[in-house]
């Protein structure tokens, strides 16, 4: 890869000439606020919040969508570029609810996180304000589209990763509007409910529905783990609060670079399904007992060896499972063998 | 894995899930990847979107038939002839990579001898695939520079599973797509840990990393480890122990996590099985209708619970952590395998589950480099020999597990059952999107459930007017094992004369109607075809 | 009657004519002249749209008479005294070769080299085209010249893009040529959107053979082998006549496979646009060729290097591509003998709002505002004064009267807050309120901002609802500022031309007419009595004689008075819709 020198803030920079001001910024870890900016995604350059000033330029192009220059002057926080975001900011805010005390997204938006960077003390600006039905009939996310601020990261994560094409954008202008096609609720369109749009929504126009006020983003630890379902391996942070999952974010930084399906994103309430076997169990008379795990190992135990004994090893035999772990895989096949059959298979058959 | 073993010596995914965007051509064969593993489905629609040429064969029309350049819709069962057919045009028209053949290849003569018959014409009669759509694919796959081929169970659960696999391997050989960047052979693991699962030694005829049990040597190190006499004598597979538990030669059984009843083909004769059994016990989180049949049942921790790794699909090793505490009385997996085993007189000692994990290590080769500590929020491929190790991302690069890689000359055969007169459906399974397996998980998902909680078997429109029922009628569907009765989905991405169900509602089992008719080599049932019987309920 | 048989009649039929009743006219002339053996001609534009519907009449001798406001009825006379007669008709002449008219003056200051053959050629006939040198500019570029020579011949004729920034045409086409790429297309601009603006229709209806012969040189230039023209629908007639040229061109070989003979390829399609303003945005117009939705796109990569489908691709707008084939048939050398330094050959405006002589002109590059408003428009309409002109549409700005001297090219356009646009002059004089003039403006291209950019979606909205508060009369102080600090924010931070420029009619009516503003949220006062809610009707009692009309005509009875008395106004009751003060016969009523 060719390279160019290029100042950013008077920082003398030598970039990957196909890397934009935006990304060759963030390589020298220079922070530029953006809504609409993803880095898998198709460059939009539609929130403008990037906007930087570079020399010799008469407007103040979108870091984003710039490409780098040899020679190139960048300055990213000039007056004339706060100006700018917070004038962009102001903007927003005129047509977005004022709820930021009980949103769920408070702590993790964006919108209020550069608010409070560029001093947004409230909007200048007064005026019609956009008034879209709350949409809470899927069993997964709330739709408020009143607080959507249109950087449309959902419509490109939509049709360029997941390819389900569920929404796109209505209407022009100040009634655009992220929908359906025909404004259809979003479960009687192609949405496949990734919830990718979710967890890359800026603001708290997307909100999951499990762990609604359940916990701040600073007030739950999270935890890596691995998915519990397909063999793919995404791996995500589970968010934890009070001993109970309240939500999770993919792991961006990881080789499944975030990507999660349905079943990943939001199958992970059955772990405090109210039929989870919390007891050991012994069969008497047709009917399940609560035991002590003395009782239950003691029992297994003692009729594995009688089998051992009467019928030999191989007539004992285990099935080990491709849900638990390589620990507990490896345990079990070193039981079984160490019981002296090789009597151990799974189900990668099936 | 049985047929990748034979060609290439070693039987997982030869490349990653980060080289598909880089492919040049895409073979996707018996994997509705979109529905089954979906965030591998994105890739492969990115990499076609990217210019990859994407070839699909399935028997329906998946979603990924909406990216491919060409849709092989062939007949359930009918793999060998469609990629004996490939093999052949590629041989014919010049495709054929023989630098590669030559220097890393053996027995290649068979192949090519095999192969002479398989005319694109004659494997279209077979298959029902137009024959100009086979030398298509053939040239699309044959003069991509790097090439993957992805499949899963739609190849191997058949009774030609192990054949298909070589029959997918040779192609590969053939056109020099194996130990190079974006390409190989990628069979998709269906669960979670199935590669670790594999990997563990929870197979009846290895033990870790796929050391032969009647290896005397590895035998011995282990038994040394381990403080006791291992038998060399191979195990029973899954569908052998239920068969042997029929016959009363097995007579006690431990099954942990998992729901044989009804993800076993053939379920009434798998309960017929369990029901002989003088001893079960059965340890999970959830009362499963396999559990119900146990002796004993052990209340096992979630996922959620406990710490581990587990190995995905392209033999990455990634972290489990514990979120949670344990439910109730419930203890992880390997907790109670460790009491079990101090009750039953061995002497065990791990206090954690990495304990576990320096054991692993410090016994299998290809896990020799790898430590909880390196695992980080990428986690590492397997082989890693060494803590110094990056990890291996492309396998059989220069040389193959076994050496050279070996071609076979592969003959079509007929599924063990053919529609007929009486049935006259093919039934293949599956799985859907919103759901997972026997749906102990996923059907106590509340969103899942809300999408979808029955079964509704698609078929045909033409079958449907046919058969004068509609969209969401019940139909009574039964096969020489069994019947259920499910609702429809009327839907032309199923062919005429096909059905297809999944086996996540115990309601609708569709297993109490598949053929355990398995590969003689893999042991795995044909669970992707069996001939059926439809009728208005 | 031999005489007779040698006359020949031009009726002007593109759309301006028929709205006034063109196709009336020739429909009565046509078994008229029958009698006469003579079969009257379809040509395009002749440019004076005051005067539709236009006819011409060629007398044997060549001399031409062009006859203005012919209505059917008219039709016989013009038959009957002049083509059997021999005598012209005096009181319907619009324009004659050989004598004087009042608008003579309408065609003196202009210099027409893209309209030469537009109101002259019979745009339905490739025949007609021909026979004034058509195609040869073509034959000339691919029988003679290399792919290099013909962009150079351009470059060398200093022809900048006539849809509004004025790019250097040379340079364009040359950034198309040097691009790599498998396949490149050409494309044409015809999204004609700004209102008021008719210059690309007319050259569609007049001479489209002479785009077609444009885009084919481009495409030979550029190593392009396909072509579409995006025009929107609105334009049937301008469609229609596109789609017979195009059918006519390929059967001559003027296009499609083997062009000439030779290897060159160039098949043109026509793209019908829906209507949306922002699809006039190059990048927009691209997506919606695409099937995409009409938004623009973040540049670069410029369409040069990666345009529709992501191959290179050339854009230029009508009059731009119309140009080149005169650039050939002339030589660049004296093409560009016309106009500045930097802005050679001509321009076409359309001159509309209150000015004489509406219609369609060609000038000079150089020439001053001036002469285009008070010698080819011939003043303003009732002599009233002269306040401001609007160029370039939506996106340009307006220049007050002290601007009426500056000469009309892009950079001095640009450099005094306006921008040449795609030619659109709107004249307004005394009786235009500034602000409600900024506010028409907004309210165009708030209603045509695509949504996707933040400033602009929200800003437009923004700006619109001051600009609506303060001609309501609940102006802010304050106001104004916020105006000028969103509109230079807007202009900084918009992604594509059209949200940079949104705010321009703002930020030139307050640069030049900021005193209005200030009255309107100042003084309560609108100084031209447009905006209702400031202004008030009084009736002045000297000058009433209680002749009632007033109050008759008043709508919610608001004037009250005895016969032959002074009347009155009720304020609370008067809506200020004007009924009385055009009423009045005795200038009894004003405005305050």
């Amino acid at each position: 890869m060719s390279k160019v020198n290029i100042t950013i803030n008077g920082l003398a920079l030598q970039v990957d000439a196909n890397m934009t001001v935006l990304e060759a910024a963030q390589s020298a870890g220079i922070d530029i606020p953006t809504f609409c900016h993803d880095p898998e995604l198709t460059k939009a350059g539609a929130c403008r919040m990037c906007v930087v000033e570079v020399a010799g330029a008469r407007n103040l192009p979108a870091a984003c969508t710039t490409p780098v220059a040899e020679g190139m002057v960048v300055e990213t926080e000039t007056e004339r570029v706060q100006k700018a975001r917070k004038t962009i900011l102001e903007l927003i805010w005129a047509d977005h609810p004022h709820d930021c005390l009980t949103c769920e997204k408070t702590g993790s938006c964006k919108l209020q996180d550069y608010s409070y960077r560029y001093d947004v003390k409230g909007s200048p600006y007064q005026g019609e304000v956009r008034e879209i039905p709350f949409d809470d009939t899927n069993p997964f996310f709330f739709r408020d589209l009143n607080k959507c601020i249109l950087c449309g990261k959902c419509v490109r994560k939509c049709h360029e990763i997941n390819g389900a094409g569920a929404i796109d954008f209505m209407n022009r202008g100040f009634g655009t509007k992220v929908t359906t096609a025909f404004d259809d609720p979003i479960e009687e369109s192609s949405c496949v409910f990734c919830g990718m749009c979710v967890d890359i929504c800026p603001v708290g126009a997307l909100t999951p529905k499990q762990g609604l006020n359940q916990g701040r983003p600073w007030e739950v630890d999270k935890v890596l783990t691995t998915c519990p379902y397909c063999g793919s391996g995404c791996t995500f942070y589970l968010h934890v609060r009070n001993d109970k999952i309240v939500g999770i974010t993919p792991n961006f930084a990881g080789p499944m670079k975030g990507h999660l399906c349905v079943k990943g994103r939001f199958g992970w309430d059955f772990v405090d399904s109210p039929d989870r076997l919390q007891t050991p169990l012994i069969k008497k008379d047709g009917e399940f007992v609560e035991a002590t795990w003395d009782e239950a190992l003691e029992l297994i135990a003692t009729k594995f060896k009688e089998v051992g004994a009467q019928y030999g090893a191989d007539a004992i035999a285990g099935l080990s499972s491709a849900r638990t772990t390589n620990e507990e895989n490896y345990l079990f096949q070193k039981l079984l063998r160490s019981l002296g059959t090789n009597n151990v298979d799974h189900c990668a058959r099936l | 894995m049985a047929g990748l073993a034979t060609a290439f010596g070693s039987g997982a995914m030869t490349n990653t899930i980060g080289e598909i965007e880089d492919a040049k051509a895409i073979f996707v064969i018996g994997s509705n990847t979109t529905q089954n593993h979906p965030v591998i489905g994105y890739r492969i629609q990115q990499a076609a979107k990217k210019g990859a040429k994407l070839i699909v064969a399935d028997p329906r029309y998946i979603e990924l038939c909406d990216y491919a350049d060409v849709h092989l819709q062939l007949k359930p069962g009918t793999n060998i002839a469609l990629l004996n057919a490939m093999a052949h045009v590629i041989i014919k028209e010049g495709l054929a990579d023989e630098k590669f053949i030559a220097e890393r290849t053996e027995n290649f003569a068979a192949l090519r001898v095999t192969v002479e018959e398989y005319t694109p014409e004659y494997a279209a009669e077979i298959t029902g695939v137009p024959a100009e759509d086979i030398v298509k694919a053939a040239r699309l796959y044959g003069e991509a520079d790097a090439a993957m081929i992805f499949y899963t169970m739609g190849i191997t659960q058949h009774t030609t599973g192990t054949d298909n696999v070589l029959a997918i391997a040779n192609l590969a050989l053939l056109t020099g797509n194996v130990g190079k960047p974006a390409s190989g052979v990628n069979p998709l693991r269906g669960q979670n840990n199935v590669q670790g699962a594999c990997d563990m030694g929870a197979l009846p005829n290895v033990l870790t990393g796929y050391q032969p049990v009647t290896d005397a040597a590895a035998r011995a190190k282990f038994a040394k480890a381990w403080g006791v006499e291992l038998s060399g004598r191979v195990g029973l597979t899954v569908t052998e122990m239920f068969n042997a538990a029929g016959a009363k030669e097995v007579r006690a059984m431990y099954i942990m996590g998992e729901n044989p009843y009804l993800s076993d083909a053939d379920s009434a004769h798998v309960r017929h099985c369990m029901e002989s059994l003088d001893f079960l016990v059965v340890q999970d989180i959830f009362m499963t209708e396999t559990a119900s049949y146990a002796d004993v049942v052990l209340p096992a921790v979630s996922w959620a619970e406990k710490e581990g790794t587990f190995t995905n699909t392209e033999r990455r090793v990634q972290k489990v952590n514990p979120a949670l505490k344990a439910r109730g009385q419930a203890k992880a997996d390997w907790e109670i395998l460790v009491e079990l085993a101090k009750k039953l007189g061995f002497a065990w000692d791990y206090s954690c589950a990495e304990d576990i994990f320096r054991e692993i290590t410090a016994l299998t080769p290809s896990y020799a480099g790898i430590s909880y500590d390196r695992l980080g929020v990428n986690g590492i491929h397997w082989p890693c020999p060494t803590p110094e190790h990056p990890g291996t991302t492309i396998l059989h690069v220069g040389q193959f597990s076994r050496g050279l890689g070996h071609f076979s000359g592969i003959e079509h055969q007929d599924p063990a059952e053919l529609p007929d007169e009486e049935y006259p459906f093919m039934l293949t399974t599956g799985r859907i999107l919103y759901h997972y397996h026997t749906g102990t998980m996923s059907r106590r998902s509340k969103g899942l459930k809300f999408i979808q909680n029955e079964e509704l078997m698609q078929i045909n429109p033409a079958d449907a007017q046919a058969l004068g029922v509609t969209e969401h009628d019940t139909v009574k569907v039964t096969s020489r094992r069994g019947s259920v009765k499910s609702r429809l989905q009327i839907t032309d991405t199923v062919p005429k004369g096909v059905v297809f169900m999944t086996f996540h509602f115990k309601e609708t089992a569709a297993n109490l109607l598949t053929n355990p008719e398995t590969c003689p080599t893999a042991k795995i049932p044909e669970l992707k075809a069996c001939a059926v019987k439809i009728e208005k309920a | 009657m031999m005489e007779a048989q040698s006359y020949r009649v031009r009726v002007g039929l593109a759309t301006c004519g028929i709205a006034a009743g063109a196709d009336k006219t020739y429909d009565q002339l046509v078994p008229l002249l029958a009698e006469h053996g003579i079969v009257p001609e379809r040509t395009g534009c002749l440019g004076m749209c005051f005067s539709e519907p236009l006819v011409e009449v060629i007398t044997p001798t060549g001399d031409s008479y062009l006859y203005g406001g012919v209505t059917a009825d008219k039709a016989a006379a013009i038959v009957e005294q002049h083509i059997v007669g021999g005598k012209p008709v005096e009181e319907l002449l619009a324009l004659a070769s050989s004598a004087a008219t009042e608008n003579d003056h309408f065609m003196s200051k202009q210099h027409r080299v893209l309209l030469e053959h537009v109101g002259v050629i019979d745009p339905e006939s490739i025949d007609s085209y021909l026979a004034f040198n058509g195609y040869k500019a073509l034959i000339k570029a691919v029988n003679e010249m290399t792919q290099q020579e013909v962009i150079k011949e351009v470059q060398k004729s200093g022809l900048r893009g006539r849809g509004g920034a004025g790019f250097p045409t040379g340079m364009k086409w040359n950034f198309t040529y040097q691009a790599k790429g498998d396949k490149k297309y050409v494309v044409c601009n015809a999204d004609e959107g700004d209102p008021g603006a008719f210059m690309d229709r007319s050259i569609l209806e007049g001479n489209p053979h002479a785009l077609i012969e444009g885009m084919t040189i481009a495409a030979y230039a550029v190593g392009a082998d396909e072509g579409y023209i995006y025009v929107r629908a609105e334009y049937p007639l301008a469609i229609k006549r596109l789609r017979i040229a195009i059918k006519e061109a390929n059967n001559h070989g003027y296009l499609g496979n083997k062009i000439l003979g030779t290897n060159f390829n160039f098949n043109l399609k026509i793209k019908e646009g829906a209507g949306a303003f922002v699809c006039g945005e190059e990048t927009a117009l691209l997506a919606s060729i695409e099937g995409l939705r009409g938004i623009p796109r973040p540049r670069p990569p410029f369409p040069a290097t990666s345009g529709l489908w992501g191959k290179p691709t050339l854009l230029n707008n009508v009059e731009t591509y119309a140009n080149v084939p005169a650039i050939f048939r002339l030589g660049a050398a004296e093409y560009s003998k016309v106009g500045t330094e930097s802005s050679k050959g001509t321009k076409v405006f359309a001159l509309t709002g209150k000015i004489k002589k509406t219609g369609l002109a060609e000038v000079p590059m150089g020439i001053t505002m001036r002469e285009i408003i008070y010698d080819i428009g011939g003043g303003i309409q009732d002599d009233k004064e002269f306040k401001a002109v609007q160029i370039g549409g939506p996106s340009g700005g307006c220049l007050p009267a002290e601007q009426l001297d500056l000469s009309v090219d892009y950079d001095s356009l640009t450099a005094a807050g306006a921008m040449m646009g795609s030619g659109g002059l709107v004249v307004m004089d005394e009786t235009t309120c500034m602000v409600d003039l900024a506010k028409f403006f907004l309210t165009f291209t708030q209603s045509e901002s695509c949504g996707k950019c933040t400033p602009c979606r929200e800003g437009t909205k923004r700006m619109l609802e001051i600009l609506e508060r303060i001609t309501e009369g609940k102006g802010q102080p304050g106001d104004i500022e916020t105006l000028e600090e969103l509109g230079s924010a807007i202009r900084d931070s918009a992604l594509c031309g059209l949200g940079q420029t949104a705010p321009n009619p703002v930020l030139s009516t307050l640069r030049y007419f900021r005193h209005e503003y200030e009255e309107h949220i100042n003084e309560g006062k609108c100084r031209a009595g447009v905006c209702s809610n400031l202004i008030s009707y009084f009736i002045i009692k000297d000058k009433c004689v209680g002749c009632t009309v007033c109050a008759k005509n008043c709508p919610v009875n608001a004037i009250s008075g005895e016969r032959k008395q002074p009347h009155e106004i009720d304020q609370s009751i008067c809506i200020k819709c004007g009924v009385c003060y055009e009423k009045c016969k005795f200038d009894a009523i004003i405005l305050k």
